[in-house]
């Protein structure tokens, strides 16, 4: 079976005695890269080197815009049509292809430099056939194209019944089949070059992960270099012998993957060796393997714990005055679970035809407890249920059956009127910064939404919380009349957070609230969210794919496949000592696991 | 060559690559909503600069005819001046029956301006409404409402209104608002379509789910959130409808279905010009030119306002 | 795929049945007398009132009218017009006109349309590209009644290139310049469609992959740009085909193409109702099924679309 895990070359090797005599496969000097746009000239890459010798693999790591995606579509003749390269050359193999006839071009793609690109989804064309769309990559360079050679190319990245799967549309095929198809085109002509652009990004980490050590193999049996994209610094360190750090389109730290953890000099780089998730939950591991105590910033102080209690009080007696909630409802439990729920269920009814359905069952019987004041982490891989949980904790999904317990009500109960209220005490942060903001409102009008519709003081008073709101969350109160176009991702998850405030909760929802965002970005995102946190005695449930992520900031963790929950732990608990297989797989797929780094390095 | 650069660790001058803090705000520009935007980029395409001053042209011609010409145009037609070519006071001369064809052709545009505005308001509020609530809902509502714009779909508007300008109701009261209700009838689907598809495009979009979860009824934000951001294909359409209308009016009038003989309108008079077409082919190349231009200036309009309202157009 | 065209093919009754239906309604079952009521003013001769009143069983319920005016409109039992000449006789001489003048306008829409919308997306910005697309705004702009008049005296009366009035016998020749008329307004917007479409399909990350995989530039742009940008062009041709019935009426009366449009554009200015009716319902059908056809070949140009649900 294919999708077993593939022997991966084991770590890598810290390439210090290149040889001097071998000619680079790629070599860019000095490059720069200009785009023609309405309001003038934009360079997006500025005096950027890079060298890969035959066999090598080499990472460009850098944040959205930095440049790097440029600078590799560059080398293969594909920046878009406003853009050109401005100054240097691009030496491919010898030969200077920064101003190659296109014609030329076409003879090298496929068979000297080939292409695995980011998001598998839309990089097939969904009207022809998978083997229709290998075949015509091997008769546009000269190889054999018969069905076997198709079905070959296919099999050799790890595609199950080559012969069937090339019959089928990329829409028949998941994520991870569409990204194993792409990289057979890609290596079907052997080139000597492939540019892996965030290959595995779009994917689940666990796939991610065999994904990637099928491509290490392929490539390192071909013999093929490899020039991988990639955001995240962990993962370039542990696939890439050499790492080449891109900040606003230049180059401004390189070298061998290792040195460049253990001595970043420039202070972008130390930056990203800081912030990176992936390393930064490795480093928590190593930490404790060598018996340091490192999970103090992690658990809220007891200053904090109380304060929520306290407010927690206070909330349940205004609550109290206001709903008449029977006395009953007063803490049951002295654990304080905020939130309890209590074998959950939704089942889905799918229409297959006329009248016909089948039960798809999202969320199957699931059962945690949030604390109050504390962080829980929900955990899956897509289509694992997570988003489901979270839509039925918010009462924006009805459950199946089962139990939704919140500070002792049971939501199932609630009608229009205290509804109304228990959503000014829940609050969701949803993932996409894009998505999530309204483009007609403008900040303030965002931000002061909650607040009309709950009828919460008049206007002065309405426009004095936007602003300690937007203070709260350090965006300037000249932002308030801005529309969320104009502002980056996190600026607007920084929105997202100020409106979820706005009607002083208790507990957040955070949908995947950091995963769209860059590594410097979201770590800031997460520290306003924990600091927050530790001032305002909030709860966090947080729904995330992103095991890295969780290290750092979650008190539990449960860990949720195929609409089951699987395991539920403290954080450290199920970092140290997992229980099940699975959640010792989406462990093992956080990159840069299998760095071998002193903890004083980092 | 730099000895750092094929081996070893490299690092870029400082100087020259200076940190920036993380996520800093833009502030040099001035705030701009969707709309201001879209109004910006408005203004400085010709398409849309020529467009709109055609319209208020015909606008204010359909407002106020006599500021253009004192001659009546539907009586003192003498068919002594039958076919008659220009002169003083006549520019563009007679008809077959005799009548000042310029003052026909200013008064003429009153007919389809009319019809075209107020059959697009009809349409808006049918399809506007069915499309949104279909689309935000779903369900049965959807369903139905579907099936129901299938079956208008499937009657083509010329048709359609052949057999609906057949009914005695019709036939009797013959005038600019039977026009508007068969165009209104016929054309509705369309519209509601474009909003279907507009709604549920938005409808699952995150913010929508954040008002809801903020306390926002389920039709406070549709009304609120999704409506105004699903707006932009609306209003294309409409522009765009309004010239569809305008060529629908006068093609039923030349047909002999649409406004009444009483009412001036381009499609009566080039009807009537086709017994003219080989003595003097003129009569029939003006009110087709000022039919035209009408057509024109809206199909323009919608083009120009279909680029600045592309969200694809707006990435930042 | 099967599964996909019995869906298509069980969706078609209730349309078909609803716009007959409302047809039907609107003619027949509003208070008055029908039969009078159709003919206006005029007085047809007596026994074309007692042939019609047979054909409609005006003294049934309305169900059962409506029953009997579609089991007559599938057998063809369509009555007969003012002159007593019975309508399926005439239609079954005249469709095939119509179908002739239809399929090179079709024709000509849709080559020339991808065509030059392919070359004008393909070279975006370019002289070539506003020029065409200027161009095409007039082409809109000009009602398709106005442009036969004006193809009728340019090409029929000053030049001579073709006959001003097609006549009796019509052969493909002469129908060319009616079909260029009934074209021109929707081969612009197909033109658009077709440009709009490469543009975006050209900046698709497929046809990046395609470049990427080494496959020369006319591959990628039929094999991919192209390819995929007929998708929305067919959607539009389907949707059209009522215009192009409405479009037919009016360019067959002008040139005097003896088609059905023709037919419907004599009975409108006569006020033959019973006619405009049976004509109607039968091109309605007509629509239906074509629309049909498109939505397969929609289907087969998509692979996506067989399997949703």
């Amino acid at each position: 079976m294919s999708f077993e895990e593939s022997p991966a070359a084991s770590g890598p090797q810290i390439v210090d005695d290149v040889p001097a005599g071998g000619r680079p496969i790629l070599d860019m000097r000095d490059v720069a890269i200009t785009f023609t746009t309405g309001s003038g000239s934009l360079h997006a890459v500025r005096k950027a080197d890079l060298t890969i010798m035959p066999g090598e693999t080499v990472a460009i790591v850098g944040e959205s815009g930095s440049g790097k995606s440029t600078t590799a579509l560059a080398a293969i003749g594909l920046l878009p049509g406003n853009g050109r390269v401005s100054a240097g050359q691009i030496l491919l193999d010898g030969e200077d292809v920064a101003h190659a006839p296109e014609r030329r071009m076409i003879e090298l793609r496929g068979n000297t430099i080939g292409m695995v690109p980011q998001d598998p989804m839309s990089n097939l064309n969904p009207v022809w056939r998978i083997g229709y769309q290998v075949r015509e990559t091997l008769r546009a360079n000269g190889r054999p194209d018969g069905p076997a050679d198709v079905a070959r190319v296919l099999a050799e990245a790890g595609l199950p019944d080559a012969q069937r799967r090339a019959r089928q549309y990329p829409h028949e095929f998941s994520g991870g089949m569409r990204q194993r198809a792409l990289i057979a085109i890609a290596l079907s002509c052997s080139p000597k070059l492939l540019i892996a652009d965030e290959p595995t990004s779009a994917l689940d980490v666990t796939v991610q992960r065999r994904i990637l050590d099928h491509l290490e193999t392929m490539t390192s049996e071909l013999g093929t270099s490899v020039l991988l994209i990639t955001h995240d610094l962990g993962l370039a360190a542990e696939r890439a012998d050499k790492v080449v750090v891109m900040y606003r389109g230049r180059v401004v730290e390189s070298g061998p993957s290792l040195e460049l953890l253990r001595n970043p000099l420039h202070p972008y780089t130390q930056r990203l060796v800081a912030k990176a998730p992936s390393l930064a939950s490795r480093r928590i591991q190593v930490a404790k393997e060598a018996g340091l105590e490192s999970g103090e910033l992690l658990t809220p102080s007891a200053e904090a714990v109380e304060k929520a209690a306290e407010k927690a009080e206070a909330t349940t007696a205004e609550a109290i005055e206001a709903e008449e909630v029977p006395a009953a409802a007063v803490p049951e439990a002295p654990s304080d679970d905020v939130l309890v729920i209590e074998d959950l269920t939704k089942v889905f009814r799918l229409r297959t035809g006329l009248g016909r359905g089948t039960d798809f069952t999202a969320v199957d019987g699931v059962s945690f407890r949030v604390q109050r004041g504390t962080t829980t982490a929900l955990v899956g891989e897509s289509g694992s249920g997570k988003s489901t949980v979270a839509q039925m904790v918010l009462q924006l999904l009805a459950p199946t059956s089962g139990r939704i317990v919140f500070d002792g009500i049971d939501t199932a109960g609630l009608d229009r009127r205290q509804l109304f209220a228990f959503r000014r005490r829940v609050q969701p942060i949803f993932q996409d910064p894009y998505g999530s903001l309204d483009p007609m409102y403008n900040i303030y009008r965002t931000i002061e939404e909650p607040l009309r519709t709950h009828r919460i003081g008049d206007r002065a008073t309405r426009e004095l919380k936007v602003r300690e709101l937007l203070d709260q969350v350090a965006l300037p109160q000249s932002a308030m009349q801005r529309y969320p176009n104009e502002l980056s991702g996190g600026q607007r998850q920084r929105v997202a957070v100020a409106r979820a405030l706005a009607l002083d909760p208790e507990v957040i929802i955070c949908d995947e609230a950091v995963s769209a965002l860059d590594v410097l970005v979201q770590a800031q995102v997460l520290n306003l969210l924990a600091e927050l946190q530790e001032r305002l005695g909030l709860t966090y449930l947080f729904i995330t794919h992103d095991l890295a992520v969780v290290r750092q900031i979650a008190d539990h963790v449960c860990v949720m496949e195929k609409g089951r929950l699987v395991e539920t732990g403290t954080t450290d608990r199920v970092f140290d000592s997992p229980e099940k297989d699975y959640t010792r797989a989406l462990l093992d797929a956080i990159p840069g696991g299998k760095l071998l780094l002193p903890p004083e390095v980092l | 060559m730099k000895p750092e650069r094929t081996e070893g660790h490299y690092v870029a001058p400082l100087e020259e690559t200076a940190l920036e803090a993380t996520d800093t705000l833009r502030v040099e520009e001035a705030p701009l909503s969707l709309w201001a935007d879209a109004w910006r980029k408005l203004r400085r395409r010709p398409l849309f600069i020529v467009s709109s001053i055609m319209i208020l042209a015909l606008i204010f011609i359909a407002l106020f005819p006599g500021v253009f010409t004192q001659v009546p145009p539907n009586n003192e037609c003498l068919l002594a001046n039958s076919e008659a070519g220009p002169r003083e006071g006549h520019p563009f001369g007679f008809t077959f029956q005799g009548c000042d064809l310029f003052s026909r052709v200013i008064h003429g545009t009153q007919a389809s301006l009319s019809v075209g505005i107020l059959a697009v308001l009809c349409v808006l509020v049918i399809g506007v409404t069915f499309g949104a609530l279909a689309g935000y809902y779903g369900g049965w509502l959807d369903a139905v409402l579907a099936r129901l714009g299938d079956i208008f779909f499937a009657l083509p508007l010329i048709l359609g209104a052949l057999v609906i300008t057949q009914l005695p109701f019709f036939r009797e009261n013959k005038s600019v608002w039977t026009v508007v209700v068969v165009i209104a009838m016929l054309a509705w689907p369309q519209m509601a379509r474009i909003t279907r598809g507009a709604v549920i495009e938005v409808r699952n979009a995150d913010f929508v789910t954040a008002a809801r979860s903020l306390g926002v009824s389920r039709f406070g934000a549709l009304m609120r959130h999704v409506l105004p951001n699903a707006l932009a294909p609306v209003i294309v359409l409409a522009t765009l409808e309004l010239g569809v209308f305008i060529v629908t009016e006068a093609t039923l009038s030349f047909l002999g279905i649409g406004v009444p003989e009483s009412v001036m309108s381009w499609g009566h008079d080039i009807a009537a010009a086709q017994v003219s077409i080989r003595t003097n082919p003129m009569i029939l190349i003006y009110p087709s030119i000022a039919l035209s231009l009408c057509v024109l200036s809206f199909i323009m309009l919608g083009d120009a306002l279909r680029d600045a309202l592309d969200p694809k157009s707006r990435e930042r | 795929m099967i599964r996909y065209i019995v869906r298509r093919l069980l969706q078609v009754i209730p349309v078909f049945l609803g716009t007959t239906l409302l047809v039907y309604f609107m003619v027949f079952a509003l208070p008055g007398d029908p039969i009078a009521a159709l003919f206006g003013d005029r007085q047809p001769p007596q026994s074309v009132i007692d042939a019609l009143r047979a054909q409609y069983n005006l003294d049934q319920p309305f169900i059962v009218q409506y029953g009997i005016f579609l089991k007559n409109l599938f057998t063809l039992n369509l009555g007969v017009d003012f002159t007593q000449q019975p309508i399926a006789a005439t239609l079954a001489r005249i469709f095939p006109v119509t179908a002739m003048l239809a399929v090179e306008a079709l024709a000509i829409q849709a080559i020339f349309g991808v065509a030059f919308g392919l070359v004008a997306g393909l070279r975006r910005g370019k002289l070539f590209d506003s020029t065409v697309l200027v161009a095409s705004l007039v082409v809109i702009a000009v009602p398709t009644f106005v442009l036969g008049f004006v193809f009728q005296l340019v090409f029929g009366v000053y030049l001579g290139w073709a006959k001003p009035t097609v006549g009796a016998q019509a052969g493909w020749g002469d129908l060319l310049l009616p079909a260029v008329v009934l074209g021109l307004v929707s081969f612009a917007y197909v033109l658009r469609l077709t440009r709009a479409s490469v543009t975006e399909n050209m900046n698709a990350d497929y046809v990046r992959t395609a470049t990427a995989k080494g496959l020369s530039r006319p591959r990628v742009v039929l094999a991919h740009i192209l390819r995929n940008s007929m998708i929305p062009v067919v959607t539009y041709l389907g949707a059209n085909l009522g215009g192009l019935m409405g479009g037919a009426i009016v360019t067959e009366g002008i040139f005097n193409v003896p088609g059905v449009g023709n037919k419907l554009y004599q009975a409108t200015l006569r006020g033959e109702g019973p006619t405009i009716v049976a004509i109607v319902s039968i091109l309605v059908l007509v629509f239906v099924l074509a629309n049909l056809l498109v939505d397969l070949l929609y289907a087969w140009l998509d692979p996506r679309i067989r399997y949703e649900a």
